[in-house]
Formats: structure tokens, C-alpha cells, sequence
């Protein structure tokens, strides 16, 4: 009893305490005060509440789960007490305010805010809810605790009702968050009265949050999904074929009528996706498949971008003139002459060298643009301007939505170019050479030749991207092709999975389309990213949507069977 | 029959190290023999110079015909040579059926954007190739295995599946640096009768470096060992065993003035 009481207050405080720096930490930053203005249900929950109790519901989480074999009353009780101690800096910091910044002398040396500028009379405000010190800090406490127990419940509930809860409050969350363009989406479908339902303003009305727990609650009880699944395979094979037609139709349909759904801003936050989609699809091939690190995959965008501008520009340095489609295939080869010119002098090299010396090149091409030695042909730091639009049929894709499209087509072929490789024979050989070089040179796999193509294939993609990108917006400038564009495209495939094709796309919309949705926050979007990326390396290395290995041997488990009777047979 | 691969004055230095000094081997045309030694002799070194992993500093090998020191490991190997490691070395996130694909690649001839538009004779090679590595799978005895993640198979298995992977190149020549490592005495002897198998079965040429003498002396023909990187002695099985600076090698000199040796060799 007394190691299970020691176990027990030592676990409480320790993930109290680590709670309570993490809590201090996002005050510190500011990030809980600007994110309070972003309402998520009514105008009482938050975004700022949310930062404000994620160290208490986290702290809860973990003490309960190093808890996890004693009874449900004392891991609740746990989580209660770690949530309420992770309160325990942001409670002196309270005071620290009060004291240190709202009383101080204006004579004063020492000046708080001067060093932590965050710590402003308006957080205090915030942190006491304006009850005043003692009845305000007696309700953060309390609130730490109840949010300490909700944490914990996330460990001790049993599997069938955790999961309904975890999903139900992501729901809301999620909704709640983007209350103003899932809004948007539904006027557009002229449902007015079903806007006035579900949201008060600009965020989740009460009764609605609700709701919409119930509804994703009931559905994660009741199983809908593996219900669903086990249904789906009491299908003949070809009425399943039947379904997967129906639903491939059903998905470019959507696809389709997707940036008309969501309006101008969201349309634009598409065709960027659509963009770093089909980066990563490239670089997937040089990272995910070959193992070939490159970090300045941005280079091959910048060459895909400045080949089309000084091709078509209609400005003082475009001298050719060409139309968007005539320019679009010198683009894609110049990114692919780039492609072979960095693969020579590097590939003898591995790993961190490689990785080294990409990034140098990456910046090069950008330090390039912006001398004066090529100023003539790109413009130095004034870049090139007056890009023309695309133009079909007499049709010219001025808008987000048209060029959405454009976008979704590169992409679709970036996809269906990477599918057909990896599964073909060029495929093996990236992937033998990802694995072991040496071994895979020594399986008569030419290196230099398997090497190259990877290069030029990925910077193909990037080039395209590149020149749709610059005809998108219109005038290019170096500075738009810095380092992060390489660092955004390795990130999205690595959240996403090396070497899979959906995590591209689901590492896109959560690096790319994300912070786009939240653009008054970008302050603190590469906080965002390093955290994002620190997590997933310790709790999903193999990322969000990893790869899964084809079966080619025995296609399904009847041929198994059949393989393991003929097997007994034969002994 | 002849010599399928013969060395001459094979020598690899490291600076001031002679690995492998004026080594010389004549291996007959589907045979089986070894290259024996203590630990540290130069045998792999040896084996990296005839594969490509090392250029040799001096000498001349001769694999069929052509002279092959000097070429990259991939031109070694679509001459015919194929070989296995000391240490398995298979493609680890790779399943099985993919590691044998692998190895046919010196086979394959379409050319790497047919897979785009999946041409007929695309869809054709690849049928076969699938339908060879499964043959060679099975021949190997893991078949069911197939789609399993290579590391993910027990030892003896990967063990095999490296051999078939060698075999997929369809060689005259194998080689296999200590296959029976970390086997038990029952696993070595059922490896022993494989190669044979393959010897018998597919004509294949074996040369084998391998420490348990019980499977040395069993399956090969000729044996070479080799101290210091140079050659001390050659011969069958029964002459090697015989011989005084063989057993000085092992055991050292004074073990090997004790030992009576015309009575061991008689035994055997």
C-alpha cells in the first residue's frame, strides 16, 4: 500500500509539474491570448481554453495511464489532482501579473513585460475568467482538475465508449474550429436554415455541440464502421467491383464540385495543397522510395517557375512569348536537366552528405536568381512579372477554382506515374537501393542510371508544380523560393509516411492546408511544425498513412488456405 | 571440364596491410569447394575482390573466359557471379517475393517507362518474373512466405530467402560466405544436402567459405585455405586434413606436433 501511495504522489507530481511548465510555456509565447478570440462554441469555449487546458488534460492523461491497473477511482483521482498541480504556474504567474506588471512602480528597474511581453493585464483577465484573483484562480484550479479528470478518462473509460468519446469531442472541436467555412459550405448549398441551426456567429451553437456528440458518440458505440466494413465483405467480388466503381465516380465527382462547395479563399488553399501534393509526390520518389535525401528540392520548383516565366511574360523580360501549354514542357525538362546536373556530382555520395549538399544547391539556385549576373534573364531581386494566366479553349483560369483544377490533374498524374513505377521494376530497384546500396549494386542494379532517374522523375514533378505556380500568381521574386518550401515538402511526406501515396495527401492538408485555414495564427505556425513533428516522431514514426507492402505471393487468404493444405499434403 | 573461374597472384593491400597476398584458385566447372581459414585469414576480402567490392591491387581473375577484376560489383554479377553474405544483407523492408524480384533484375529487359503505359511485353515479363521468384521460393522451401517482410522471417529462413535471392540472377557461379553461420549442427547438415541440391538440381558452380568442418568436409571437392591472406594448402578434403601446417594454422604448432596424424586421416 505505501509503494502504491509513493507511486502514486510521485506520478501525480511529476506530470503536474511537466504540465504546468508546458501550460506557463504557452501563456509565455502568447499563444493562449490570441488564440482566445477564435470562439468555438458559443462565445465561452475558445481556442484559447483549449491551448490553455492541454497541459491539464495531457498531464491527466499520463498520470492515469501510468496508473492504468489500479481502480478507475483512483486513476480518476489522479487525474484530478496532476490537472489541478499543472495549474500551479499559471496560478503564480497570475500573481506575478498582478503584482509585477499591473501595480508596478513606474519608477521601477525592474520591468516584467519588457522581457515577457505576453504577460499582459489582458491574460490575467483571461486566466482568472474576470472573476478577480481568489475566486478566479479557485476556478482555474478547480478547472485544471475536472479537465485532469477528462484527460484521464481518456485512459480508463473502457475501449468501446473511449473511442465514441475521443471522436465525439475531435468532432466538435473540428467543427467548432472551422465554424466559419464548414458555413460557408453549407450556403453554398443554399442551407441558410441549417447555418442557423448549427452556429450562433462564428462558432458552434451549444445545443448543436451536442448534438453532433451525440451523433459521432452513438456512431463509434454502436460500431458503425466495422459494421459497415463487415457488410462490405459479404458482397460477391463483383458487386464489391461494382461498389469500388461507384465510389471512384462518387470521389471525382467530388473532387469536381469541391472548390465550388467551398468558396474563393478555400478554393485557394486547395490549389496550394494540390501544389505541395504534387511536390510530395516527387520528392517521394527521390525520399520515400530511392532513400535519396534531398533537402533543396526547391530548387527544381524555382527552375519549373522561372522557365515559365521567362518563357510567357508579357512584362520587359519575357522575349518569347510563349503560351502557358508551349512553355509547360521546357519547364518540366528544364527542372529535369537540373534534375541530371545535381545528380552527377553527387551520387557517390550518402546520408548526410548528400543531404548536405542538396540544401546547398537548393540555395544556390535562389542566390543565383537574385544576382545581378543573371538579372537579365531573371530580374535579380525584381523577379519576373506579368505572367500570364493559362488559357483553354478561349477559356482563361484567372480563378482559384479553374487553376484548382489544373492542379488536381498534375497531381493526378504525379500520382498514377508513382504507382506504376513503384510497382514495375524501377521501383524495386529504388527501393533495393534505399535499402542496401552496396547489396543492391551487387544484385546487377546499375546505381548511377537508378540514381538519376530518381532525381529527374521527383524534380519533373517539382518543376510542373513550379510553373503552374507561377502562372497562378502571377510575378515570381527569388525570395519566394526559399529554404522552407523544401522543408514544408520533406515535413508533409514524413507526417504523412515515407513512401506513401496517401500520406502525401493527408501530410499536405494537415502542414499545408491547415495553417492555411488559420492563417491569423501563422506566428506560430513553425512552433506548430515542430511540435507536430517532435510528436510524431516518438508516438508515429511511420507516420500518419504509413505504406503498405503489396502481396503478390498468395492475393488473399483462400489462396493461403489452399497453400497450407497442398503443403500438408505433400508431407 | 574446365576451370570456370581461375585467380592469378590475387594480392589486396591496405596501406601497409597484404590482406590477400598472390592468392590462387582454380574452381572447376560445377563444383563445390571451399576456401578455409581461421578467423581474420582474408577469405572475405578475398571473395570482395572476385565480386567487385574491391578492386584487387595486383593479379588477374579469370571468370569465364573474360577478366573480371577491376569491374563494378553490377557487371560482376551479369557475368554470372552471385553471391550471399557473412552477415545476411537482404532488403529488410522488403517482402520476399520483392527480394527474389530484385535479384532477377540482370534478367529483366523492358525498359523503365514501359510501366507507364504497361506495355504487353511489360505485363508479360513481370508474369514471369513473379511466377519465377515464387518457383524460386518454393524451391527454397519457404513457400507461404512469400509476403512477408524480410526481417520479419526467422533466421534460417532469411538465410535461404538470401540464397534464392542469389539464385534469381540465374549465376554460374555462386558464392556463399558461411552459410551455415548460427545454424545448429541438424540446420548445417540439412543446408549441407541443399547445396548439393543446387549443384545437382541447376549446374550451378559453388564456392563456399565456410568454419564448420563437418559441412566442408562433407560436400566439397577441392579446398583451398588460407593464413595471413596467403595460400598454405590445397587439396581434398582427406589431403587438407592431413595436413601438418592446416592443423598448425588451427591449433597452432605445438598442438599440431602432438597430434598423431596419420591415424586421424585414416579415420576419415
Amino acid at each position: 500500500m505505501n509503494i502504491l501511495k509513493e507511486n502514486f504522489r510521485t506520478t501525480m507530481l511529476r506530470f503536474g509539474l511537466v504540465g504546468s511548465i508546458v501550460a506557463l510555456y504557452l501563456a509565455a509565447v502568447g499563444m493562449i491570448e490570441t488564440f482566445a478570440p477564435r470562439m468555438l462554441i458559443g462565445t465561452s469555449i475558445t481556442l484559447g481554453h483549449v491551448f490553455l487546458l492541454l497541459a491539464a488534460v495531457g498531464s491527466g492523461f499520463f498520470s492515469a495511464r501510468e496508473l492504468k491497473e489500479h481502480s478507475l477511482g483512483i486513476t480518476a483521482t489522479a487525474g484530478f489532482i496532476s490537472g489541478a498541480v499543472s495549474s500551479l504556474f499559471l496560478v503564480i504567474l497570475t500573481f506575478v501579473i498582478q503584482f509585477f506588471v499591473i501595480q508596478a512602480d513606474q519608477g521601477s528597474i525592474f520591468k516584467l513585460r519588457e522581457m515577457f511581453v505576453n504577460f499582459s493585464p489582458t491574460l490575467l483577465e483571461f486566466l482568472t475568467f474576470g472573476k478577480g484573483l481568489i475566486l478566479g484562480n479557485i476556478l482555474l484550479i478547480g478547472l485544471f482538475g475536472i479537465m485532469g479528470v477528462l484527460g484521464a478518462s481518456f485512459s480508463f473509460l473502457p475501449k468501446r465508449i473511449r473511442k465514441g468519446w475521443i471522436n465525439g469531442l475531435a468532432w466538435v472541436f473540428g467543427i467548432g474550429l472551422f465554424s466559419e467555412n464548414v458555413g460557408q459550405i453549407f450556403r453554398e448549398f443554399n442551407g441558410t436554415s441549417l447555418n442557423k441551426l448549427l452556429f450562433t456567429g462564428k462558432s458552434l451553437n451549444p445545443i448543436a455541440a451536442l448534438l453532433i456528440f451525440a451523433i459521432v458518440f452513438a456512431a463509434g458505440y454502436y460500431g458503425v464502421k466495422t459494421a459497415t466494413n463487415n457488410k462490405w465483405k459479404t458482397f460477391s467480388p463483383d458487386q464489391q467491383k461494382q461498389g469500388r466503381l461507384i465510389f471512384t465516380v462518387l470521389g471525382i465527382l467530388f473532387l469536381v464540385a469541391l472548390p465550388w462547395m467551398v468558396g474563393l479563399f478555400l478554393s485557394q488553399a486547395l490549389f496550394i495543397i494540390g501544389m505541395y501534393v504534387m511536390m510530395g509526390l516527387g520528392l517521394n520518389i527521390v525520399v520515400g522510395y530511392a532513400g535519396l535525401l534531398d533537402l533543396g528540392y526547391v530548387a527544381f520548383f524555382a527552375f519549373g517557375a522561372y522557365t515559365m516565366g521567362i518563357l510567357t511574360s508579357t512584362g520587359e523580360l519575357g522575349r518569347v512569348g510563349f503560351s502557358f501549354w508551349a512553355a509547360l514542357p521546357f519547364a518540366v525538362l528544364a527542372g529535369v536537366l537540373w534534375g541530371l546536373l545535381l545528380g552527377f556530382p553527387v551520387l557517390r555520395m550518402r546520408g548526410d552528405y548528400l543531404a548536405i549538399v542538396t540544401l546547398g544547391f537548393g540555395e544556390i539556385i535562389r542566390i543565383m536568381a537574385l544576382s545581378n549576373w543573371l538579372a537579365s534573364l531573371g530580374g535579380g531581386a525584381q523577379g519576373i512579372l506579368h505572367i500570364p494566366q493559362p488559357e483553354l479553349f478561349g477559356l482563361v483560369l484567372d480563378s482559384p477554382q479553374l487553376m484548382y483544377y489544373l492542379v488536381v490533374l498534375g497531381a493526378l498524374l504525379a500520382a498514377f506515374v508513382t504507382i506504376r513505377l513503384r510497382d514495375s521494376r524501377l521501383g524495386r530497384q529504388w527501393m533495393a537501393m534505399r535499402e542496401d546500396e552496396d547489396v543492391a549494386e551487387a544484385m546487377g542494379i546499375n546505381l548511377v542510371q537508378t540514381k538519376l532517374l530518381a532525381f529527374s522523375i521527383g524534380a519533373a514533378f517539382s518543376a510542373l508544380a513550379g510553373a503552374i505556380f507561377a502562372a497562378r500568381i502571377g510575378n515570381i521574386f527569388p525570395h519566394s523560393f526559399n529554404i522552407l518550401i523544401s522543408m514544408n515538402a520533406i515535413s508533409l511526406i514524413i507526417v504523412g509516411g515515407l513512401g506513401s501515396i496517401p500520406g502525401v495527401i493527408v501530410g499536405a492538408i494537415i502542414l499545408i492546408g491547415l495553417p492555411e485555414m488559420l492563417r491569423e495564427f501563422a506566428e506560430y505556425r513553425l512552433l506548430m511544425y515542430g511540435f507536430l513533428l517532435i510528436i510524431m516522431m516518438i508516438a508515429k514514426p511511420e507516420g500518419f498513412w504509413p505504406e503498405k507492402r503489396r502481396r503478390q505471393e498468395l492475393k488473399d487468404e483462400r489462396d493461403r488456405q489452399l497453400a497450407s493444405q497442398t503443403a500438408e499434403l505433400e508431407n | 571440364m574446365g576451370a570456370i573461374l581461375s585467380t592469378h597472384k590475387v594480392t589486396k593491400r591496405f596501406g601497409g596491410l597484404v590482406a590477400v597476398n598472390s592468392f590462387e584458385i582454380d574452381v572447376q566447372e560445377q563444383s563445390i569447394s571451399s576456401v578455409i581459414g581461421p578467423n581474420g585469414a582474408g577469405k572475405t576480402t578475398f571473395f570482395n575482390c572476385i565480386t567487385g567490392f574491391y578492386t584487387p591491387t595486383e593479379g588477374e581473375i579469370i571468370f569465364d573466359g573474360h577478366y573480371i577484376q577491376g569491374l563494378s560489383t553490377d557487371r560482376v554479377t551479369q557475368k554470372g557471379i552471385s553471391r550471399t553474405y557473412q552477415n545476411i544483407r537482404l532488403f529488410s523492408k522488403m517482402t520476399a517475393i520483392e527480394n527474389i524480384l530484385v535479384g532477377q533484375h540482370p534478367h529483366l529487359k523492358t525498359l523503365w517507362f514501359e510501366a507507364l503505359y504497361k506495355s504487353r511485353r511489360f505485363l508479360k515479363e513481370e508474369a514471369e518474373a513473379l511466377e519465377e521468384s515464387i518457383r524460386l521460393l518454393n524451391f527454397v522451401g519457404l513457400s507461404g512466405m512469400g509476403d512477408h517482410v524480410a526481417h520479419n522471417l526467422p533466421y534460417g529462413a532469411q538465410r535461404r530467402l538470401e540464397i534464392a535471392r542469389a539464385l534469381a540472377s540465374k549465376p554460374k557461379l555462386l558464392l556463399l560466405d558461411e552459410p551455415t553461420a548460427g545454424m545448429n549442427p541438424n540446420e548445417s547438415v540439412e543446408l549441407m544436402h541443399f547445396i548439393r541440391r543446387l549443384r545437382d538440381e541447376l549446374g550451378i558452380t559453388i564456392l563456399l567459405i565456410e568454419h564448420d568442418m563437418k559441412v566442408v568436409m562433407g560436400i566439397s571437392e577441392e579446398i583451398w585455405v588460407m593464413d595471413f591472406g596467403g595460400k598454405i594448402a590445397e587439396g581434398t578434403p582427406l589431403q587438407i586434413q592431413r595436413n601438418p601446417r592446416v592443423i598448425e594454422a588451427y591449433l597452432g604448432r605445438g598442438a599440431a606436433s602432438g597430434l598423431n596424424l596419420t591415424e586421424e586421416g585414416e579415420e576419415a
